[in-house]
Parts: C-alpha cells; structure tokens; sequence
C-alpha cells in the first residue's frame, strides 16, 4: 500500500525536529568543551558513543510504526553524532605527525561505537522482557 | 550574529542536514543491490568532503559553526554506521563488517583530504 503523503511529511518533520535537538547538543558540547589543539577529542568521541548507545536502543525499543522511532533515531542519533568531524580530527593528527594516537582514536571510535551499539539493542531487549513479564 | 540567531541557525541547519541525510540516503539505498549500506557511505562521504572544503577554504566563526557544525554535523552519521556495521556482522559476515568499518574510514580519510585540498584552492 502506497504510503499517503501525509504519513510522509510528518515523518520527515519528526526527523527535522529531531536533527535540531541532536545538532543543539552536539555543538552546544563542543563550544562548552572546545576540542584542545592535539589531543583526544573527547566531545566528539563522546556524542558519538552516546549517539550509538541511543540508536540501538531506539531501533530495539521503538516500533517502526510510531514516528518516535524516525525522530530519535534518524534525527537525535543521526544528528548528534558525526562522521566528517571525526574525519578531520583525524587528518589533523596525522598533519600533526601524531600516529599514535589517530589509530588509537580510529580504533577506539569503531570498537567503542560497536560496543555501544550492541551495548543499546541488549538494554532495550532486557527492558522490553521486563515489560512483558 | 547573536548568540539566540546563532542557535536558531545551528537548529534549522541541524533539521535541514538530519532530512537531506534520510532523503539521499534513501534515494542510493533503493537503486544499489547487496549487501552494502551504500546509502550511508554516499552521505558520509559526500558531507565529509565538503567539510573538508570548509576547512581548506579557512572558514571560521558563526559561519563554520552553522555549516561545519550545524548543517554537517548534523548531515553525516557515526550511529548509523555503527548500526549497519552491527547488522552486517548478524546477518552477513564478518568480513562484510571488516570492509564496512576500514572502508569507510579509509575512504572517509581521502574525502576529507580531498575536500580540503580542494578548499584551498579557493
């Protein structure tokens, strides 16, 4: 069955209400926290990790059906968390000479975010046993 | 710009990013084939070589934290990287989520290299 336009467009609003929130806490941390010159980005890390976490748990938790499912999950989680910035913090280390620590960045971001994504669908499986029990 | 108009912008410029992110995504997703979330890796790749541009072209203040921060930010996705990349070690292999996670970041590296060597220039 065709989906009306009208299902369209509200979807398409909770994921815009949703990508103003993620990008309001996103870059609201990042002025609070300015990333240092060379060190670990941690706010970056940070929301992303969190971002991941949250995403698991709203694809697990939420029905596809509800509109909650594309506001948090396409809009919050897609818009707080980020794949360009840490892209270009990573370049900047390796500007910098810094190996080290762009592969331990690089590869505590994918381990990280893995594990957080697992960390979200598990916690919304156990919650959803309890609600059923 | 003061600090209400900014944030007004950088929530406008986040919903815009957070809908082009969902429509592009969706339009490569429905005309690829396999197993490969091209979808995701055409918008990641596509925001992070214009942030790149951004940087290379020394943009900075209100106007870097509306479109670098704002709009960017907000157009590309680490959650839902990870989300594929979970998927595919479930459904698939391995080896599919090998290719997605080092793919992406190596290929992500280059946009953003090129990107900035291309904002340079300008």
């Amino acid at each position: 069955m065709a989906r009306s336009s009208d299902v369209r467009r509200r979807e398409l609003a909770a994921i815009f209400a949703g990508g103003m929130l993620g990008a309001l806490a996103r870059v609201g941390l990042a002025q609070g926290y300015p990333p240092a010159g060379g060190a670990w980005p941690w706010t970056t890390f940070a929301v992303n990790l969190a971002g991941a976490w949250l995403l698991g748990w709203a694809v697990t938790r939420l029905g596809p059906a509800s509109y909650a499912r594309p506001f948090v999950g396409i809009g919050v989680c897609g818009a707080l968390t980020t794949f360009a910035t840490l892209q270009l913090e990573l370049l900047r280390m390796l500007d910098a000479g810094r190996w080290p620590l762009a592969l331990a960045y690089a590869a505590a971001s994918l381990a990280g975010g893995l594990g957080a994504v697992r960390l979200g669908i598990a916690a919304a499986r156990r919650g959803r046993g309890r609600v059923a029990a | 710009m003061s600090g209400v108009l900014l944030w007004l912008g950088v929530a406008l410029a986040g919903g815009a990013g957070a809908v082009a992110r969902f429509l592009l995504s969706d339009f490569v997703a429905a005309r690829s084939e396999g197993w490969f979330p091209s979808g995701t890796l055409a918008v990641n790749l596509s925001g992070t070589v214009v942030l790149g541009l951004l940087a290379g072209a020394a943009l900075h203040g209100d106007a870097l934290t509306l479109l670098g921060g704002g709009l960017i930010g907000s157009y590309t996705t680490f959650s839902t990287w990870m989300l594929d990349s979970e998927r595919l070690a479930e459904h698939h292999s391995d080896r599919a989520l090998a290719v997605n996670l080092a793919g992406s970041l190596l290929l992500g590296l280059a946009a953003v290299a090129l990107g900035r060597a291309l904002g340079g220039l300008l």
